[in-house]
């Protein structure tokens, strides 16, 4: 049973890999390197605020956009392609099959964050020419933004067990967007009267609060970070993205692939 | 035990956007396939069969019914590990080799490691793709695709295989050679259910066969069975450039090839006709019965099944 799913993971990260997803490394070294570059040029005293702000983001972008567009095919190009067939008519449960895609899809988004993380530090080290304590905490940034992975790449694939690629596009990247405001958005909840405060205070938080993984700016201004958010989030990572696999097993155990 | 029990399956789809209405995919279909013979499933496009396929595979859930495979539920996970499915028209993964593909299906196929490589390299021998196990598959052409697709199929030394329209995109050379690996498989005493609509290929393989149309099963026998009514008329063969005018006196219906004649005659004439020869001092080659033909007895179901659905209209 692990087996299977860990062969059905390998293979995911292989087809990713070989479909040349990881080639995005090459432009995300383009920007940074350039960015680093520039703002020593033009930047004074901030060139490590600018590095850290902008390499974070666009490590977290990058993958969102690497997690979205792959999450969304994994299950439907496999049915369009019939390539479901031969594996589903083996012994693999449905379950294993959309669990192996997950965690296929995951590590690919780890080894690619892995990567651009050195391009991160490369970068750092370029424009301050040492690094200091504090800069360990672009680790956990780092960490943050993973965890936003698994939350993306579960939705993707939640999405994908039941709509077209297209749709689940445009669903996942709605979620990701209406969640990096979801602070906002049980601050307005807070402010509602009557039925609309019941509503949107349901809306606020069951879209993914993304709002509570983003610590960029604070890591950027050297300021630390509670041990307490870094367990709330694993765990508030952990469990939506259980929830989310969930739901696509569900939706997927009872789906004719016709 | 039969191979395959299929218990009146039966699979309603809802189509339509606003307003679902129910089509029948599979009317309730009962059907037994037993061990070691190589079982046609014969039909023209969309008549259920790749349906019925994909319901035996779990693919598609059915309306009703039920079925047995090896002695089991179909939806026995440990029936799988036991039998093999060659999708129509296969896909595969475009980055990954052959050689990668059938390991990757050993892995889902539970194949021993220590086996797994002897097998996938001896499986793409036997299929003709060992020339190129590190090509990836997006280079090949439709006819080694379906060539991979038939080695995913038996890789795992199944006990039954489903191919459905397996002959689909091969080459003449590519048709006998599947045909063969087809033989040799029920040789080797395993089950093999392939649906297809080209008859020729049915006829020249299948112990039994079974025709489908609009869903519904029309008719189910061994070929022999099928084709062996006779229809009261005799082909004789014989060596000559010319029809005499004995034979066209019988009422022969006569056609010349070369240097051989062949005519088709009432029964009951036969020997007259063979004294006719023999008057003439013409060399008899073969005389044999009419027999109907799979394409026939095929084309006749069809046309039934097409009058009665005019007449319940």
């Amino acid at each position: 049973m692990r087996a299977r799913v860990a062969h059905i993971a390998s293979n995911t990260f292989r087809e990713a890999v070989r479909d040349r997803v990881l080639y995005n490394l090459i432009a995300f070294a383009v920007l940074l390197s350039g960015a680093a570059i520039l703002v020593g040029q033009i930047s004074v005293d901030i060139e490590k605020l600018v590095v850290i702000n902008l390499g974070l983001t666009a490590v977290s972008l990058f993958g969102i956009v690497i997690a979205i567009f792959i999450g969304i095919g994994l299950v439907s190009k496999e049915i369009e392609k019939r390539t479901l067939y031969t594996v589903l008519s083996r012994p693999v449960r449905r379950w294993e099959f959309i669990v192996g895609k997950f965690f296929g899809l995951a590590g690919t988004l780890v080894v690619n964050t892995f990567f651009m993380a050195i391009g991160v530090f490369a970068a750092l080290f370029y424009v301050s020419h040492k690094f200091v304590r504090a800069d360990g905490l672009i680790l956990v940034a780092l960490y943050f933004i993973v965890l936003e992975f698994l939350i993306i790449c579960s939705l993707a694939l939640l999405f994908s067990s039941f709509s077209s690629p297209l749709l689940s596009a445009v669903f996942a990247f709605s979620l990701f967007v209406i969640g990096s405001f979801a602070e906002d958005l049980r601050g307005f909840a807070g402010m509602a009267h009557g039925i609309t405060r019941w509503l949107v205070t349901g809306a606020a938080y069951l879209v993914p609060n993304f709002s509570a993984f983003n610590i960029v700016s604070s890591i950027a201004h050297e300021q630390p970070v509670a041990a307490q958010l870094i367990l709330h989030n694993t765990l508030y990572a952990l469990f939506y993205a259980a929830m989310a696999l969930s739901g696509a097993v569900l939706i997927f155990e009872n789906r004719n692939l016709k | 035990m039969p191979a395959i029990e299929i218990l009146g399956l039966e699979k309603t789809y809802l189509v339509g956007f606003w307003r679902k209405r129910p089509k029948c995919a599979l009317h309730p279909l009962h059907l037994q396939v037993e061990d070691g013979e190589i079982f046609g499933f014969l039909g023209p496009n969309g008549a259920g069969k790749t349906t019925t396929l994909k319901l035996l595979m779990g693919l598609v859930f059915p309306t009703s019914g039920s079925a047995r495979i090896l002695g089991k539920e179909w939806t026995d996970p440990e029936v799988k590990a036991q039998i093999g499915f060659l999708p129509e028209q296969p896909y595969f993964y475009d980055h990954l080799t052959a050689h990668e593909l059938l390991n990757y299906y050993a892995q889902l196929s539970g194949v021993p490691p220590k086996e797994r490589s002897r097998r996938v390299d001896r499986t793409l021998q036997r299929v003709g793709l060992k020339d190129v196990h590190g090509v990836q598959l997006r280079k090949f052409s439709k006819g080694m695709l379906q060539r991979a697709g038939i080695a995913q199929a038996i890789l795992h030394e199944p006990r039954l295989v489903f191919f459905d329209e397996p002959m689909s995109g091969l080459d003449p050379i590519g048709r006998r050679e599947v045909r063969d690996l087809m033989e040799q498989l029920k040789q080797e005493g395993k089950t093999v259910f392939f649906s297809t609509h080209i008859l020729s290929d049915a006829e020249a393989l299948c112990d039994r066969v079974a025709i489908i149309h609009k869903g519904e099963l029309r008719g189910v026998g061994a070929i022999a069975d099928l084709t062996s009514s006779v229809q009261g008329k005799v082909e004789i063969v014989w060596h000559s450039t010319q029809v005499p005018a004995s034979m066209k006196a019988l009422g022969a219906d006569c056609h010349i090839t070369g240097d051989t004649v062949r005519a088709i005659i009432d029964e009951n004439q036969q020997d007259a006709a063979i004294d006719a020869l023999r008057r003439e001092r013409l060399r008899l080659i073969a005389l044999t019965p009419v027999r109907t033909s799979l394409e026939a007895y095929f084309v006749e179901k069809l046309q039934r099944a097409e009058t009665s659905a005019g007449r319940t209209v």
